[in-house]
């Protein structure tokens, strides 16, 4: 045993750029770019001060939230909103489940792993609303346009997700099923979709409550539901039935995110 | 019978894995392939039922020529084949009866097992295996409840339903305490003796290996160095086959007349018995 060392050694956690230059130049770089992207953000802080006043009366104009006067609009833009909402998550799933798998390296060949990434690109490039604006010159205003973005959003979130879910999946237990002698439909059915499943339900959850959320987006640009009953009390200066339609859908994402965490715990 | 000639694997990577290996196992043997980390044997094992594709070479299981067969007729062959793992790739997700009955996915339609409705028969036969094992109290546990020693078990189970004619296993002692190690070697043992079954066990252990295993190959560098009997395995033959270190305590007996080929081997440790 070597206890007398004489001098001790240093030890430094090795830093995350090598090189000292330019992990200075980076710093250095980084902090003058901060300064000159504040220096061109042009704040007018007398239109600031206007402001305040002229916010708290808007949402003092929100309060007592009235859910009595137009309760049948509001109603009806709830239920064609969530029937928006589900039709497009379920038909989104359906379609981005093909579509996953073949976007799964492992899974397809090259061609059509290509294939597949490039419907998710595309799905995923515009954002809802813009999907929605093209779908209502398409099919008009109403609840269809509507479903027809979502479904689209859908796509591109669950695919992208259940492809790499299949990629980070345990290869050995799908190698001992195929060692079995399994069809491929009978591989997927027990070693793929086991492995994937409490992942899946999920995100199917969380796509639910961002399908509901933007449901009240794509309404306002004439997708149908509660955003177009929001737009329409906005519009009447109707900001009580507004702060109602808030309040409700706040109350309703709520109470998707607290059944999917449960739903979660339990798929596990 | 299986019979593997003239087997090379080169890997995309330029890596050979084998270079051109000739090996025949008969039935009813259980053979222990035994060599150090990248020696080769998970490929060779693998070529076999596939897994791997060999770049050249002829695999016979009987009159059956493995590598050329078609997708359809592969998944026909690969029936005939157990195999048991390493960290034993049981899905975890499902109970040790989906586990085992996954062994029967190569015989029946997919909406049948779609929906879990195997033929009786091998759900007789699941019990019976599980039985056989000390599992049948287990069945709707879910794989991953079980301990490791159990789920070997269960991945035996799932090997056995095929009712294959070769086992292949994979270091299926790997991450086992040295009983539960002992208890499985045994068990695969027995049953290819109830079986009639050969086997080709990939092992680590050499201890192990010439305790249960009738027929001993040695693989270095994609090459077979040793076949023999497990007492064959002397002080020189586990340096051909390892490289130096000091054999002593590894072999199970050594034949006095070996003995005095010790001399090659490096000085040992003092004290560390």
């Amino acid at each position: 045993m070597n206890t007398a060392t004489s001098t001790s050694r240093t030890w430094k956690k090795p830093p995350f750029i090598q090189s000292p230059m330019l992990r200075w130049s980076l710093v250095v770089g980084g902090a003058i770019y901060l300064a000159l992207a504040f220096g061109t953000m042009d704040v007018n802080w007398g239109r600031v001060a206007d402001g305040i006043p002229r916010g708290h009366r808007f949402v003092s104009a929100f309060f007592p939230p009235d859910f009595v006067s137009r309760a049948g609009d509001i109603f009806d833009g709830i239920l064609e909103s969530l029937w928006i909402t589900i039709i497009s998550t379920v038909a989104g799933i359906a379609v981005s489940i093909p579509v996953g798998l073949g976007a799964a390296r492992n899974l397809a060949p090259r061609p059509i792993y290509l294939a597949s990434r490039a419907i998710l690109a595309i799905s995923r490039t515009f954002p809802e609303i813009i999907i929605a604006l093209f779908a209502v010159k398409l099919f008009g205003f109403g609840p269809f346009a509507g479903f027809i973005a979502l479904s689209i959003g859908t796509i591109g979130f669950y695919g992208k997700l259940l492809a790499e879910d299949i990629e980070d999946m345990d290869p050995s237990q799908a190698e001992a099923v195929r060692a079995t002698g399994a069809g491929w439909f009978q591989w997927l059915n027990y070693a793929v979709q086991p492995q994937v499943m409490p992942r899946m339900i999920g995100l199917g959850m969380y796509r639910l409550d961002i399908n509901f959320r933007e449901s009240a987006v794509v309404g306002i640009v004439g997708g149908g539901g509660i955003g177009a009953t929001l737009l329409t009390s906005f519009d009447r200066y109707e900001f009580d039935s507004a702060a109602a339609i808030l309040l409700i859908i706040i109350g309703i994402v709520m109470a998707v995110e607290y059944s999917s965490s449960y739903i979660r715990k339990w798929v596990q | 019978m299986l019979r593997i000639v003239d087997l090379v694997k080169q890997y995309k990577t330029g890596d050979t894995a084998l270079k051109g290996v000739n090996l025949e196992v008969p039935d009813g043997q259980v053979m222990a392939l035994i060599g150090p980390s990248g020696a080769g044997k998970s490929t060779l094992i693998r070529c076999v039922n596939r897994l791997v594709e060999p770049t050249s070479g002829k695999i016979f299981l009987n009159d059956m020529e493995l590598t050329s067969l078609s997708q359809g007729q592969l998944r026909r062959a690969r029936r005939r084949m157990g195999m048991i793992f390493q960290e034993y790739a049981l899905v975890e997700r499902l109970t040790v009866m989906e586990n085992v009955l996954s062994g029967r996915l190569g015989y029946v339609p997919f909406w049948r097992s779609y929906f879990r409705k195997f033929p009786q028969s091998d759900i007789d036969e699941a019990f019976r295996l599980l039985e056989r094992v000390g599992l049948d109290h287990m069945v709707d546990k879910r794989a991953d409840e079980l301990s490791g020693g159990q789920r070997q078990r269960v991945g035996i189970c799932r090997a056995l339903i095929q009712q294959p004619e070769l086992l292949l296993v994979d270091e299926p002692t790997a991450s086992l305490d040295p009983k539960t190690s002992r208890q499985i070697m045994r068990l695969i043992k027995e049953l290819c003796e109830e079986r009639r079954l050969s086997a080709i066990i990939n092992i680590h252990d050499v201890l192990l290996a010439q305790m249960f295993a009738e027929r001993i190959v040695g693989l270095q560098l994609g090459e077979i160095v040793y076949d023999g009997p497990p007492d064959g395995l002397t002080p020189d033959v586990l340096t051909q086959i390892y490289g130096e270190e000091d054999w002593e305590a590894t072999i199970e007996k050594v034949d006095d007349d070996e003995q005095e080929d010790i001399d090659t081997a490096p000085q040992r440790a003092s004290g560390s018995d």
